[in-house]
């Protein structure tokens, strides 16, 4: 290495350090720009009928999204009861048998869950319960319940597998049998990491919109009944952004701010619980 | 156990789904359809070279604009600055970005990014069309910065302080510890963490589809319509009306999904193998 001046060396160092500082913040720029805007455009366009009304077809004005928001909301919780227990379970599972050889697979098929793009489940929820019952808000839920599984299970496991062992040992000791050690001690224990993966996966899949267009369809009315195709934030966001009309685009601007809101309040809520109860994730 | 087993049988009911239903194209079309350049389902040809390379392009292009932002953060936030609240504030900032839903980066791209795409285009002299493979990268980049450096900064994290300590002793300036101890230790983490970006930006549908231009020839300029992999599937799958057309868009997705898990798994393997030492 040939050898340089100090200052030169000193001079560098200090380049490279202004270079990171800029980048690093250069980063925040587009998500200040994107959250300003979407504020700017999308506050004077939400106001009570626009909650409370359905889309209006074009050239009439005071249409809402409250489809949508029911829509969202309904198939949210049906893709919650179906996640919840099976990635709760699973993470236990996971936890309890660390070395044993299915675990193993068990562990690398929800790491392949993981990656697995949105669109592509949306494809496979729509070859088994679209092609055989129609579209309906259901099959929507099963299919953010596919992308909701990765991370409880995740969560659950990394937060259990944290427990100290004695805990489980005091339990056994005392002649409880194992489900009452998992469910009365174990879960209890380790409730706050696991509430903030639910919540986590719930932030993450409330924007999906790739596995809901070939499955909860969409639907200009309001729909409360789950076989029937039903309306969602995203994918009216989805419609009405790419459509060529006015009133149109306003209605996606406002339901684009609702969803942002709601998107930010669950990860920031997270962020707490995760704060409060110093959970590793 | 029986829930251990339901995981593996997920996967393997989504892999078998896929290739299942896309046998019909696989048995119409063979490898033809790899690097077959037309896709035009009126006269059933159905080439997927044009998405392939569409995805490819605008994948790598994001992957390239933004590993320098990503490798920024994850060394301002491993080594510069640990602690504090300017450090805080990035570091939820980042998060945030990973959190906004993928409609919403399309929707603000085509209402914001795609005039200034095209005003840039008017400038450097090729047809101002705005949309395209070139915006489509540009908001993919943002999406992709907190994989990479969420995973950089803790990879950096984990070097050593008696290597860094080491080094200063040699008299080495900050930069050359950077570029000299902590590049060189953590360059299958960081490698990773690049890795586990691509594969999101593979998969990546909505905000894609809203500015790519959604073309279904050949891209041949990165200024020009494309359309990638996901994007089709979602623009067509619906429409799709013959059995080959439907099983040909669904051979798209078992492609993608084989892919984007080699990816994660690879991507998975080196972070293993690098936290485990």
């Amino acid at each position: 290495m040939e050898i340089k001046s100090v200052k030169y060396r000193i001079g560098k160092n200090y380049g490279f350090k202004a270079l990171v500082i800029i980048f690093a913040f250069a980063c925040v720029v587009p998500l200040l720009f994107i959250l300003s805007y979407i504020l700017e455009q999308g506050i004077t366009k939400i106001n009570w009928r626009f909650l409370v009304n359905v889309p209006r077809p074009v050239g009439e004005t005071g249409g809402g999204i409250v489809n949508a928001l029911m829509g969202t909301i309904l198939i949210i919780i049906c893709a919650s009861l179906i996640a919840i227990p099976i990635g709760i379970l699973a993470g236990i599972y996971l936890s309890e048998n660390k070395k044993s050889r299915l675990a193993y697979w068990s562990r690398l098929c929800v790491d392949i869950l993981q990656g697995v793009p949105s669109i592509v489940i949306g494809i496979v929820a729509y070859f088994w319960l679209v092609k055989p019952f129609g579209f309906s808000a259901i099959s929507g839920s099963v299919a953010l319940a596919i992308m909701m599984l990765p991370i409880i299970v995740r969560a659950t496991e990394e937060t259990l597998k944290l427990l100290p062992a004695s805990l489980k040992e005091a339990a056994f000791a005392l002649g409880m049998p194992f489900h009452r050690v998992i469910f009365k001690v174990i879960v209890p224990v380790g409730i706050s990491g696991i509430l903030s993966g639910v919540m986590l996966s719930i932030a993450r899949i409330t924007g999906e919109t790739a596995p809901l267009l070939f499955t909860a369809f969409g639907n200009p009315y309001l729909n409360f009944k789950i076989w029937k195709p039903m309306e969602s934030l995203p994918h009216v966001i989805f419609t009405y952004a790419t459509s060529p009309y006015d009133e149109w685009k306003d209605l996606a601007w406002g339901a684009s701010l609702i969803l942002l809101v709601w998107v930010l309040l669950l990860n920031i809520f997270t962020k707490l619980i995760t704060r409060k109860w110093k959970v590793q994730l | 156990m029986i829930i251990g087993l339901l995981m593996i049988v997920l996967v393997l009911g989504i892999l078998l789904t896929l290739v299942v239903k896309s046998l019909p194209s696989i048995q119409a079309l063979g490898l033809k359809y790899l690097w077959g350049k037309t896709w035009d389902p009126v006269q059933d040809i159905y080439g997927a070279a044009p998405f392939l390379l569409g995805t490819l392009i605008s994948s790598f292009l994001a992957l390239i604009i933004s590993v320098p932002f990503s490798l920024a953060v994850a060394i301002f936030l491993g080594e510069y600055y640990p602690n504090g609240w300017l450090p805080d504030f990035l570091k939820n900032a980042v998060e945030l970005i990973a959190a906004v839903p993928s409609v919403i980066y399309g929707f603000w791209a085509l209402a914001v990014l795609v005039p200034i795409v095209r005003t840039f285009e008017t400038n450097i002299g090729v047809a101002p069309l705005g949309q395209g493979i070139f915006a489509s990268s540009l908001i993919l980049a943002v999406m992709i910065i907190p994989y990479a450096a969420s995973l950089g900064r803790s990879m950096i994290q984990l070097v050593p302080s008696q290597l860094k300590e080491a080094a200063y002793g040699l008299g080495a300036t900050r930069w050359e510890v950077i570029r000299s101890v902590i590049l060189p230790y953590t360059k299958s983490g960081l490698f990773a963490g690049v890795l586990l970006s691509l594969g999101r930006a593979l998969g990546e549908t909505m905000a894609v589809t809203m500015v790519i231009g959604n073309t279904s020839l050949m891209p041949h300029s990165i200024f020009g319509y494309g359309n990638t992999m996901a994007s089709v599937i979602a623009n067509e799958f619906t429409e799709a009306d013959k059995p080959v057309y439907v099983s040909a868009l669904i051979e798209l997705g078992l492609v993608l999904f084989l892919v984007t898990v080699v990816i994660n798994l690879i991507g998975k393997k080196i972070i293993d193998r690098f936290t485990n030492d």
